[in-house]
């Protein structure tokens, strides 16, 4: 089939959609570069002026710069730890057979179906509220007082309604891995005089290498972007406490109304998952490799 | 020591009995085949053996002790699975040592053990390598390899070489049988090819829908077929059978005659007539398909290259001596 006449055809038909998609892309970027090197200000319509690398200069210097990088990898990196540390066991106690697991997968799996905005509104106000919410409501029928969570602990408040959502992505990822592993080579290590707990680790663990590495790369593209959960709940703050690169680009933008800075910030953003993506390939992504 | 005893063994998964009751004696030592067509028990029955499955009744005996409620690791056997079910990460050393490993032998003991298993199954160089970097016939030495290291009451081998090619597997046939020799061990193996038990076995046992159906040695089950079944599954070609008239002249419901033990004949004499369908010329052998008429189409084995081909007349005339004899429920009819 791999004649010329059907390779031509093949790019002909397909171009269409493959130069759409190149405009979708190039032209938010390069439009993107293009403001980041001017002065433009939504308050100060028509003085747009070109100002070289200046936007950059102050994104970079600016000291919720840094708070807000920390923030996004603190953030990225608990998630992370949380998902696949919590999603093993549950992977493991899916895997086993029992009355009603289509239906206790499906549950497990729904909270990935929840918009982030919605999750981090339940958890906000049902959840964490430090008057009405069921953890107070826990902590005060303990005799302890409640903790408030967003004054408190805002950054951490984050991080569990984020591992909340991407807990079933990580256990499903794992799940379907366990499910592949070879009936026949636990009946080995049984032979061989395995226990559980040995079979766990020189068998499901080496073969669960893989999954995790794709769980941390897919989360990762997520989680550095992370936004809708802190507008919702926190609003970035107290101060620059949950601020991450994602928001500080959005009050760059449409609180202070300094879209070149923002662009630049977004192309910092860019140039931050890149490097990030660099580390992680590094690392672990000789995983992946056959 | 590895004697294993079954006494009235069943299996049933649910309200399907695999199992219908097997009683067997294997000695120490012996190399023991079970074969009989696919989904007739005999992997279910070897499962048993290793502990891999829960019997539904009877006892299994290993030296004398009743071993159903002992868990695989402690019963002492090894096994060798169809798929070889390697570790994939670790190494071929590491694949070896695991059992050793496990039952936590010190280190030194473990290594100069991996090595003389190594050193038998010529797999020295390949020690430090993965079991994806290894052919078929590789993997399948490392798969004993693993088991003959735990230096087990006996072996346990599920089809092990289904996955290997024709010349590969005769090798490995070889390899396998000379290894239980020079150990000694008593070995169980599962396999549906009959030239495989029939090549290895000290003894076969026929298995049948869950139902043992013979059990003896090789040449035992050629010469002396309890039933229609053995008759028919041991030998290659298959044994033609024939009812009616010539069966009842016979004093019997059926007789059966090998391939083997039909000869053309052309001296005018007494025998069946029949035409020949297709003649198969493999050199030292010549299969013909002869169409008997009323008998039926019957396999002819006729030794070196005979010149006769489709449409031929033939005459054949069957061994005396060397007719099998069923009655109506198919079993052998000895005189």
């Amino acid at each position: 089939m791999a004649t010329r006449q059907t390779q031509l055809l093949a790019r002909a038909l397909l171009s269409p959609a493959v130069i759409l998609l190149f405009i979708w892309m190039i032209v938010p970027l390069a439009l993107t570069v293009y403001f980041s090197t001017l002065h433009y200000s939504l308050l100060d319509p028509g003085s747009e002026s070109f100002v070289g690398l200046e936007n950059f200069e102050y994104f970079l210097t600016d000291p919720a710069f840094l708070a807000s990088l920390q923030n996004t990898l603190v953030l990225v990196g608990s998630v992370l730890l949380l998902t696949i540390g919590l999603g093993i066991p549950l992977a493991l106690l899916l895997d086993q057979p029992v009355i009603g697991r289509n239906i206790i997968r499906l549950m497990v799996i729904a909270p990935f179906f929840v918009m982030p905005t919605v999750s981090a509104l339940v958890w906000k106000n049902l959840l964490m509220h430090p008057v009405s919410g069921l953890f107070a409501w826990i902590a005060t029928s303990l005799g302890m007082t409640p903790i408030d969570w967003f004054t408190d602990a805002p950054l951490l408040a984050v991080i569990f309604i984020v591992a909340w959502q991407w807990l079933p992505f990580a256990t499903l990822i794992l799940l379907t891995a366990l499910q592949s592993l070879d009936e026949e080579q636990k009946e080995a290590a049984e032979m061989d005089g395995a226990g559980p707990l040995s079979r766990f680790i020189y068998l499901t663990v080496p073969h669960l290498a893989r999954p995790i590495t794709v769980v941390i790369l897919i989360e990762t593209i997520f989680l550095l972007t992370v936004f809708a959960e802190i507008f919702v709940t926190t609003g970035g703050g107290p101060g620059l406490q949950t601020t991450n690169i994602a928001f500080l680009v959005y009050s760059q933008a449409l609180i202070q109304f300094d879209v070149g800075t923002a662009s630049a910030g977004g192309l910092v953003a860019v140039v931050i998952a890149n490097i990030v993506a660099f580390f992680l390939v590094r690392i672990v992504g000789r995983n992946l490799e056959a | 020591m590895g004697r294993i005893t079954l006494e009235g063994v069943q299996k049933s998964f649910g309200p399907v009995h695999i199992i219908k009751g097997a009683d067997l004696d294997i000695p120490d030592g012996a190399f023991v085949v079970f074969v009989g067509p696919s989904g007739c028990g005999k992997t279910t029955l070897l499962r048993l053996i290793a502990g891999l499955e829960d019997v539904s009744g009877g006892r299994i005996l290993i030296d004398g002790h009743n071993v159903v409620d002992v868990p695989p690791a402690k019963r002492g056997l090894s096994m060798v699975f169809q798929s070889y079910a390697l570790y994939p990460h670790m190494s071929v050393r590491g694949n070896i040592a695991f059992g050793l490993k496990m039952a936590g032998l010190p280190k030194a003991e473990i290594n100069q053990k991996v090595e003389a298993a190594a050193a038998t199954l010529n797999l020295t160089p390949y020690l430090d390598r993965k079991p994806r970097e290894l052919s078929g016939g590789q993997r399948q030495r490392v798969a004993i390899g693993r088991a003959i290291v735990r230096e087990p009451k006996a072996f346990l081998f599920d089809e092990p070489l289904s996955n290997l090619d024709a010349a590969l597997r005769v090798q490995m046939r070889l390899e396998v049988t000379r290894l239980q020799k020079q150990l000694g061990t008593t070995a169980i193996y599962v396999t549906h090819d009959q030239v495989e038990a029939m090549t290895m076995a000290d003894k076969i046992v026929v298995l049948n829908a869950g139902r043992i159906e013979q059990y003896g040695s090789p040449i035992e089950l050629y010469q002396k077929p309890a039933n229609l079944f053995v008759a028919g599954f041991i030998g290659s070609p298959k044994m033609n059978f024939i009812t009616g008239p010539e069966a009842a002249q016979r004093g019997a419901t059926t007789i059966g005659v090998r391939p083997e033990h039909i000869a053309v004949v052309d001296d005018g004499g007494e025998g069946w007539s029949g035409k020949v369908l297709i003649a198969e010329h493999l050199g030292s052998d010549t299969f013909l398909y002869v169409d008997a008429g009323a008998l039926g189409t019957l396999t002819v084995r006729c030794v070196g290259e005979k010149r006769l081909g489709a449409g031929d007349a033939v005459t054949l005339r069957p061994e005396p001596g060397r007719i099998y004899r069923f009655d109506n429920n198919g079993l052998a009819i000895f005189a």
